[in-house]
């Protein structure tokens, strides 16, 4: 049965039906709608899955959702675009440019924490830049994986993006078919089967996993406003976030007012008991139910603790003085548990950082510039907020992924188009000019060997055509302005002495004055040349 | 020396230590390993001319523009725009993150694996390895067993001239091969063929460890409508027959009618006789294959095809020699079109449309390059729009890898991710996306927070939507 449905979504493909960018677009919009006209069904699906409180679903799922849809469709043009590359001196007449083209089939497997945000915003990509889809989404969200079966046929060209549903057995059968990409949501070891089973077909893959998040709170900074906004995030959809804030590492002095101002945070949040907030989310199933409270084994529980299997409810949780051996520093919590490990300082924190996997977020507060650049500068992970939670992955324009264990990939905005495209090296002559090929035929001899260097070989400068140009342009105009410059001084000068020979006069340029032209002058130049050598390689070479 | 002597283990310890010091970070750092690299080509190009006609009787002229230029152009190219690269790269931001810094930052993978490829054994180590170096990295680096002399050469003059403590040469077989992948790398950088690609995509995949694959696969020559004839069968054989046709990148089949066929031969036998003269076997510009196995694996081929041969046919075992060689009357079923050929032989298959010609193409695995001969635009594009391949180019061939600014990298069979230029640095970087927010505004921040406000929502959709026409490139 899954073999039928890629065989149909290649088929669709290779109708060519997805090549205009008119179809793309109308697909896209098609989507849009769907999002819009189905929001009531959405909620109540999301509700049943998961507990997670409409406004959680907007702010988080489908508010983005819209903003990537908008955002393709305005720029889908440009994105699609051929892109020109520097050309070197024997292809200045020759176009030279990179094309976007459309991959294939690609598989789109989703995850249960944010079912629509993660299934959707890769499809859109994939949409966007021509491909058929096959979207699996996770069973554990069964209600809107139900929901997304019924719904996508209904806006969407059918045999293009077939929805999948099931568990473990369809997804295996699934990854023995052939793609042209894999988009995995999910865990890292359920990643490893996938890029697994991709090698087999020599499959590209893109990987967003997950990890333990580190959150490094300074002592230098305002504590009331780094707890909340950690909270915030934390606590959000039960803290079953990819890139929640998994753990504080601070300094033994403040973990007791940080305690305080979470706990007060919590208070303002979801109110004395968050059992009965409309806006405390619940464990997704009795299984991660189990798994979350099997981690407080061996902690001190500083706040909440309470739980409720009947409801998969577990109380915001913050455990003090964890020890980095503890079981729950061993794995990605993916719930409301926040351990505090306390640390000497930002020294300590970067190396305990490090002795770790990269995660896929990086979270630091602090009101010194100087702590966050080291942090930036000493560690690595998929992405980093510095004094805030999750808002990198708000921006469009940054590119969302892991590195190492976290995943490989990334995607958002164009990020999305540019990975599930093929971005092909194009050059185009034309038959004429023969004579400028000469150099390189044998037979060979030195003279001309060296023909055929001149022509190939880099320069020590090694700008671009254009840059040189620009370059030689704006010497000139800089020698220019110098040498009016001089004239004119000189020229004042000269009438000075005539017509004041009475006074004594200082002279009106001497040796500062010149090295200051001279040096204006140069610096000008350079300014116009870096500027311009900046720009030419501003453009992102994406992929 | 290589690594006879110590175990793998120990090396790439060693690596991930200097790694972890953040002693390849500085730009400093970079630019003199990559200058050290300049010299070691420089001051050394006799003996790797040498190595070079030794492994494959390459001719001078053919090492020096396809191994040391290149090489050289590279290395000059990542020099002076480096510290470019290197910039954090400022992105648009949405209302909510108007005051805050958004930017990505290229940084280092940690210790990456490169391993080369015999056909030109020099520049497909040393290529990726100048985006390894220039993006921060360490790099343990496995030559190509079968070309032994640069082997053995690159294994002396690497530990001479860079740091040992950063970058280290492996070598071996299968075998260290083998055991070298079972280590954990940040990064694998492989190019050579498709069956050992498998193998080493499901090695990475225990350590989810990110790859580049440059593969091959039969290169297709679409030759039709009105052209002139010899310049293109001069572009063709050149690029056919450049390393005895030993290049990834080399046209390894062409599709024409009949009628141009008719006037290719005549055109071909001219050009092959301008460039080796009419005993290419006693021409200096002439290649020879790698080893008695690949010779014998292509006089086999041969054997066994179906074709007539026009051109050549000749070839001496012991020289490792096979005569430039064009074939006509091949069919599809042919030994000749069963795998990338690989060797200085050139199969002719006619097709009566060019509908007819890109169908043949589309059947089969999507290639490396894709080459089009044609005087007429309109049959240029209509093949680069309904085909796919790594790279395209029309009217001429391998010369579009030559250039920096374009990426050089399969699709599909003939692999995954790219190199060359900036490309090869952003290969071996990971983008870090970056967000530096203040501590005001936290009454913006309000909106998000518990208790939700319906009416919050209105504001904060329209403070993190797009707008249309909302302009989110970087802010240079």
């Amino acid at each position: 049965m899954e073999m039928e449905v890629v065989e149909n979504a290649r088929a669709a493909f290779l109708s060519g039906r997805s090549r205009p960018l008119q179809f793309r677009v109308q697909q896209l919009q098609a989507l849009r709608r769907l999002i819009a006209e189905k929001e009531t069904e959405i909620a109540a699906a999301l509700k049943k899955d998961i507990n997670k409180s409409e406004f959680d679903l907007q702010l988080f799922e489908l508010i983005g959702i819209d903003t990537e849809i908008r955002l393709a469709i305005d720029r889908l043009a440009e994105w699609a675009a051929p892109r020109p590359a520097e050309k070197n001196l024997l292809t200045l007449s020759d176009q030279v440019f990179i094309q976007p083209e459309a991959l294939g089939v690609v598989l789109i497997i989703g995850a249960w924490n944010y079912p629509w945000a993660v299934t959707i915003q890769p499809l859109i990509g994939a949409i966007a830049a021509g491909n058929a889809a096959v979207v699996k989404p996770s069973e554990l969200s069964e209600n809107s994986s139900k929901l997304l079966k019924e719904l996508l046929p209904q806006y969407l060209d059918q045999e293009m993006y077939p929805v999948v549903t099931g568990g473990v057995p369809e997804t295996q059968e699934l990854l023995r078919q052939r793609f042209d990409h894999i988009f995995y949501t999910g865990n890292s070891t359920v990643g490893k089967l996938v890029m697994e089973a991709a090698s087999r077909h020599l499959t590209p893959v893109t990987l967003e996993l997950g990890g333990k998040s580190p959150c490094y709170i300074d002592k230098d900074c305002d504590l009331s406003i780094a707890c909340r906004r950690i909270t915030w995030g934390k606590f959000t959809n039960c803290g079953q976030t990819c890139i929640a804030p998994d753990y504080i590492l601070c300094e033994p002095s403040i973990q007791d007012r940080v305690i305080e101002e979470i706990r007060h945070t919590l208070m303002e949040f979801y109110g004395d008991d968050p059992k009965t907030s409309p806006d405390y989310g619940r464990i997704i199933n009795k299984r991660h139910f189990s798994r979350v409270i099997g981690l407080l084994e061996g902690t001190a529980v500083a706040l909440g603790g309470e739980s409720d299997e009947s409801q998969c409810y577990i109380a915001p949780t913050v455990l003090r003085d964890v020890k980095p051996d503890a079981k729950v520093m061993q794995e990605e919590i993916f719930g409301p548990l926040l351990p505090i490990v306390t640390v000497s300082g930002l020294e300590e924190a970067i190396r305990f950082i490090n002795d770790r996997e990269k995660p896929l977020a990086l979270y630091v507060f602090s009101s010194k510039k100087q702590v966050i650049k080291r942090m930036l500068a000493e560690t690595s992970s998929g992405g980093v907020t510095a004094n805030d939670v999750l808002m990198h992955f708000s921006v469009p324009s940054l590119p969302f992924g892991g590195v190492g264990n976290s995943g490989m990939g990334r995607y958002h905005g164009k990020h999305s188009f540019d990975q599930l495209s093929h971005l092909r090296a194009c050059l185009v002559k034309p038959l004429a000019m023969e004579g400028l090929n000469q150099a390189r035929y044998p037979p060979q001899c030195p003279a001309r060997l060296r023909q055929a260097r001149f022509f190939m070989q880099k320069a020590p400068c090694s700008c671009p055509p254009a840059t040189c140009v620009w370059a030689t342009l704006a010497s000139i105009l800089a020698l220019g302005l110098l040498i009016a410059l001089l004239v004119v001084l000189f020229k004042v000068r000269g009438e000075n002495c005539v017509h004041s020979h009475t006074h004594t006069h200082t002279p009106l340029i001497d040796t500062h004055t010149i090295s200051f032209i001279v040096s204006l002058t140069f610096h000008t130049h350079t300014l116009i040349h870096r500027q311009h050598t900046h720009i030419s390689y501003s453009h992102d070479p994406v992929k | 020396m290589g690594v006879e002597m110590e175990g793998q283990s120990v090396v790439i310890d060693r690596l991930r230590t200097s790694f972890r010091s953040g002693v390849t970070v500085p730009e400093s750092f970079r630019l003199a390993q990559l200058e050290a690299l300049f010299s070691l080509i420089k001051e050394n190009e006799t003996q790797i001319l040498q190595a070079l006609h030794q492994d494959l009787a390459k001719p001078k002229f053919e090492a020096v523009l396809s191994e040391i230029d290149m090489v050289t152009n590279e290395l000059c190219f990542a020099i002076n725009n480096l510290r470019t690269w290197m910039q954090p790269e400022y992105v648009g931001k949405n209302l909510a993150t108007k005051l805050d810094d958004c930017f990505v930052r290229r940084e280092p993978l940690g210790v990456v694996l490169i391993i080369g490829a015999w056909n030109y054994p020099l520049q497909l180590i040393l290529l990726p390895l100048v985006g390894a170096i220039a993006a921060g990295n360490c790099a343990v680096v496995k030559p190509s067993e079968i070309s032994q002399a640069t082997e053995k050469l690159l294994a002396e003059l690497i530990p001479k001239y860079l740091s040992q403590e950063c970058y280290a040469v492996v070598c071996g077989g299968a075998e260290e091969t083998k055991t070298l992948l079972e280590h954990r790398f940040d990064h694998i950088f492989y190019t050579g063929s498709q069956v050992v690609a498998r193998s080493i995509l499901q090695a990475a995949a225990i350590h989810l460890t990110p790859v580049t694959l440059e593969l091959g696969g039969k290169c297709p020559c679409l030759i039709y409508g009105r052209l002139d004839i010899k310049a293109a069968a001069r572009r063709l054989v050149w690029a056919k027959f450049f390393n005895a046709g030993q290049s990834c990148v080399a046209p390894d089949y062409v599709l024409c009618t009949p009628l141009t066929r008719d006037a290719l031969i005549p055109a071909i036998r001219e050009a092959l006789e301008t460039f080796y003269t009419p005993q290419p076997r006693q021409c200096p510009d002439m290649g020879r294959i790698v080893t008695d196995k690949h010779w014998t694996r292509l006089t086999e081929m041969l054997k066994r095809s179906t074709g007539t041969v026009a051109i050549g046919g000749e070839s001496d075992k012991e020289e490792k020699y096979i005569e430039p060689t064009v074939l006509v009357d091949v069919k599809e079923t042919d030994s000749l079109m069963e795998e990338e050929i690989f060797g200085p032989i050139l199969p002719i298959l006619t097709i009566e449309t060019l509908e007819e010609g890109i169908d043949f193409i589309n059947r089969r695995e999507k290639p490396l390059a894709l080459y089009v001969f044609s005087d007429e635009p309109p049959v240029v594009t209509k093949v680069l729009e309904n085909s796919s391949s790594g790279g395209f180019c029309s009217n001429d061939g391998i010369v579009h890898m030559t250039l920096p600014g374009l990426p050089f990298g399969g699709v599909g069979a003939s692999g995954m991710g790219s190199y060359h230029g900036r490309w090869g640095f952003e290969t071996f970087s990971h983008r870090r996306a970056c967000m530096l927010r203040g501590w005001g505004l936290e009454r913006v921040n309000v909106l998000r927070y518990p208790p939700y406000q319906e009416s919050s929502l209105g504001w904060l959709r329209w403070a993190t939507g797009a707008k249309k026409g909302w302009a989110g490139c970087s802010v240079m």
